[in-house]
């Protein structure tokens, strides 16, 4: 016990990591996502293509070998960044694949008649897009979208393992120098992580049962 | 798909849908021969990055490591499914006394990241790295699995388990025999997607040194001379996405074959993003 209270600054600077990390992964992660998902559901075919291959790559490849490829590779093909800005590319560039399908299954749960209605209105395809799609679809995309950024504060602790300062990063340094309190130690880590995942899980299902709406 | 947004286009859209495209194209293909030329530059595509690949030695120890990896989702697979019905059939228990801890678990072990799990094993518990690594799996994707079946046993409509009540049948019998194969059959898309989750997550061997595809991409970076680790990791990565899509094939094809064939209705995807 007394091994997490000593190092409780050293935990509260993995924790502050961690949740700058998540925040900014998670902002680009949205904005590539949503750009990803508009070229899925577009009309233009070879964007639609553009996004299918990236969400497939991307989804069947493991994040750690994301982070191999952005930590041992990149570096010698010639780019070489920090570790923390390497990690946060990587967990958006992995995470924008999920926010793609969740944007793309958002628009097409949207009933066909109200795009049809839309249009038989006049209203221009942008039109359509802004005024009736995508306030609805903002709805049904709002509660897979918090379960991703939970999976992505959870993923965050692999940049540990990749020379991130962050919380796992932080347990496994401490879990070596005090061998003796290896489970308190990770258990304190466990418990910072669990501050964050499960109120965002509460939220998730309340923001869920609060939007639902009847079709 | 696509067509919830738009008409079947006319000439004039058809003309500005193909000049996009072309455009879209265009600029895709520009970026990619951008890439191609930038790694072409780097020196990635000169035959020494790639004539270690001549030795048979390079192929067996690709070919060992896609087994471990396998080996390892396989059995942790197989784990988590027996593990997940048991946490499901604890957290729907009518006793709250038996219900409560059935619920902390499981949410504990889903709000942890399945690394943190790991290194407990590892570290705490002083397991070896494949065992830490495919009870680690078993514990997260168990907890995950039962929430899947939990949400499906929830899907079905109250009147089966009402008939099996009125046919005399105890709640247990009840839950085994009506209840749980229906909704495994449902969730059967979702429940293959999380397997394929798990065998992406078996990489997490890469951390704590298990010799799985990219901890030996690695190894025989240091062995060979790093320049060649861009080539390790294509062939680790490549095999990765190769067997991740061929799984991922058979959840796309349940998916199909449930909505004619299973328990008469559409599956329910219960947060089909969750799988993550």
């Amino acid at each position: 016990m007394d091994a997490v209270l000593d190092n409780l600054p050293l935990y509260w600077q993995g924790f502050r990591t961690t949740l700058t990390l998540t925040l900014l992964s998670a902002v680009f992660a949205l904005i590539l996502g949503t750009i990803l998902g508009a070229f899925r559901v577009s009309p233009i075919p070879s964007l639609r293509a553009f996004g299918l291959a990236y969400v497939e790559l991307v989804r069947n490849t493991p994040l750690t070998a994301v982070f191999f490829f952005a930590v041992f590779v990149m570096p010698r093909l010639g780019v070489v960044l920090d570790f923390y800005i390497t990690a946060v590319v990587a967990l958006s560039v992995y995470t924008a694949a999920f926010v793609c399908e969740a944007v793309r299954s958002g628009v097409n749960s949207v009933g066909v008649g109200q795009a049809e209605a839309a249009r038989s209105i006049g209203l221009t395809f942008s039109q359509t897009l802004r005024t009736v799609i995508l306030p609805q679809a903002f709805r049904t995309v709002i509660p897979p979208l918090i379960n991703i950024f939970i999976a992505l504060t959870k993923n965050t602790s692999i940049a540990g393992a990749f020379f991130v300062g962050e919380l796992f990063n932080v347990g496994r340094r401490l879990a070596n120098d005090r061998g003796d309190a290896v489970l308190w130690v990770l258990a304190g880590v466990a418990v910072f992580y669990l501050f964050i995942t499960i109120p965002a899980g509460l939220l998730a299902g309340y923001v869920e049962r609060k939007v639902a709406f009847a079709r | 798909m696509s067509a919830v947004l738009y008409d079947e286009p006319g000439p004039q859209a058809r003309r500005r849908i193909l000049f996009g495209s072309v455009v879209g194209g265009v600029v895709l293909a520009a970026g990619l021969l951008w890439l191609i030329l930038k790694l072409a530059s780097e020196g990635i595509f000169d035959s020494d990055r790639w004539d270690v690949f001549s030795d048979a030695v390079v192929w067996e120890s690709f070919g060992r490591a896609w087994w471990a990896t396998v080996r390892a989702a396989g059995v942790a697979g197989i784990l988590a499914l027996l593990m997940a019905v048991v946490l499901a059939v604890w957290r729907m228990a009518k006793n709250p006394v038996l219900r409560i801890p059935g619920t902390i678990v499981v949410e504990l072990l889903r709000g942890m990241p399945l690394l943190i799990l790991i290194l407990f094993l590892l570290l705490g518990f002083g397991l070896t790295s494949f065992r830490a690594l495919v009870l680690g799996l078993t514990l997260y994707n168990g907890a995950i699995i039962a929430e899947i079946l939990r949400a499906g046993i929830n899907s079905l409509p109250a009147g089966q388990s009402e008939a099996a009540y009125a046919i005399g049948l105890t709640r247990g019998q009840t839950l085994r025999t009506i209840l749980l194969p229906q909704a495994v059959r449902r969730m059967l898309p979702s429940i293959v997607s999380q397997l394929v989750v798990l065998l992406k997550d078996t990489s997490l061997g890469f951390i704590v040194a298990y010799v799985e595809l990219l901890r030996t991409a690695r190894l025989n970076a240091d062995f060979y001379g790093s320049r060649y680790i861009f080539s390790f990791f294509f062939i680790a990565a490549g095999l990765y996405i190769m067997t991740n899509f061929a799984v991922s094939r058979v959840a796309v094809w349940l998916e199909r074959r449930g909505t004619t064939k299973a328990a008469g209705r559409a599956p329910v995807l219960v947060k089909p993003d969750a799988n993550i």
